[in-house]
């Protein structure tokens, strides 16, 4: 019973690791918003130049 | 027994989902979203009025740029300032304070924004108003907050050419210069700031005091501020007219920024008049308005402009 517990309480991650897993994925989606930022501030240049 | 984990998991989603909303809301927090919507909002006055045309996507971009310096600011001077943030009643709940950041990840996010928003300026509109943008976080981080704030009662009147940039910063990403009108808007808020956070610290001075913030009502009195209070807004009131007065606009602005201007006035012989807090109460308010309205009309008259 107490082993099945352990298992139980290392499948769930710490607040701590849910928190930083959380803000990894903010800062990919920013990451990605950047690049489709930068794309389209590219495409508007040249088309101006 | 499956049931019950069953159950258990899904409630741990639950949690876990409303950590992630409370993270993103702290986050937001730290941006200062009710100081950044005026900051665009002057900002954007400055993109309309400027002479010269601009692609709409690279408008957006430029626009997006001001919101996200004066967000990246404000992280970091919530970071400075988070033992003061923590006395005052007004503050105390903002995010490190609360203890839902750390300073350390405010400053983070607030550097990153910051020279984010700085290149992405350059790389896009042009070079003059990324030098425009950097000051302007420059001198909200190290004049106002590290500097001026703790040591003068003075620190919202130099102070306040921080939030007097914006509408420069969004003039220059048209034009790539500084003019005499984008000048003119620097001014008005400029003007504008000293009555504005005068009328609040009348009210809050207990607040400012137990912090140690040496606020014109904490240092010189209720007497000293009300009279401060009424100079400038006299100066305001004409001065709210210089963009009208340079050409810059025409009289869809000019009347009514006279009657706001007067409005200012009368408020602001109110609070000299009476050592009450509902008058104070009721400058800081229509502050607000009389900002947002002026320069709305300056975003309608300009638009108009355009489309003659």
């Amino acid at each position: 019973m107490a082993d099945r517990e352990d298992s139980k309480q290392r499948r769930r991650p710490s607040a701590m690791h849910r928190s930083r897993r959380g803000r990894n994925i903010a800062v990919a989606l920013l990451l990605v918003a950047l690049v489709v930022l930068f794309y389209i501030i590219t495409i508007v240049r040249m088309g101006g130049a | 027994m499956q049931l019950s984990e069953a159950r258990r998991n899904a409630g741990f989603a639950v949690e876990t989902e409303a950590e992630g909303a409370d993270d993103l809301r702290a986050f937001v927090a730290l941006l200062k979203p009710r100081v950044m919507s005026l900051v665009v909002f002057t900002g954007l006055a400055g993109l309309v009025l400027a002479p010269g045309s601009l692609h709409p996507v690279l408008a957006c971009v430029a626009v997006l740029c001001i919101a996200v310096a004066a967000g990246a600011a404000g992280a970091i001077n919530m970071w400075y300032d988070s033992d003061i943030d923590a006395v005052m009643s007004r503050t105390q709940r903002r995010p490190i304070p609360a203890g839902r950041v750390t300073g350390g990840e405010a400053l983070g996010f607030g550097v990153v924004l910051a020279a984010a928003s700085v290149v992405v300026m350059g790389l896009a509109l042009n070079w003059a108003a990324s030098a425009l943008l950097a000051l302007t976080i420059g001198f909200y981080v190290f004049v106002y907050t590290m500097w001026l704030k703790r040591r003068t009662p003075q620190n919202i009147v130099i102070g306040g050419a921080a939030g007097a940039f914006p509408p420069m910063v969004g003039w220059a990403a048209v034009t790539g210069d500084i003019s005499a009108t984008s000048i003119a808007l620097f001014t008005i808020i400029f003007m504008w700031t000293p009555p504005h956070f005068w009328a609040l610290s009348l009210y809050r001075s207990d607040d400012y005091a137990r912090a140690g913030v040496p606020m014109l009502p904490v240092v010189a009195g209720h007497r000293e501020t009300r009279k401060q209070i009424l100079i400038y807004s006299l100066l305001l009131a004409p001065i709210g007219l210089l963009p009208f007065v340079l050409g810059a606009v025409g009289w869809v602005y000019g009347v009514p920024a006279a009657i706001l201007g007067a409005l200012f006035v009368l408020c602001a012989i109110r609070v000299w008049r009476d050592d009450g807090e509902r008058a104070a109460r009721q400058m800081f308010k229509f502050s607000i308005l009389y900002l947002s309205l002026l320069f709305a009309l300056l975003i309608v008259d300009g638009a108009a402009g355009v489309v003659r």
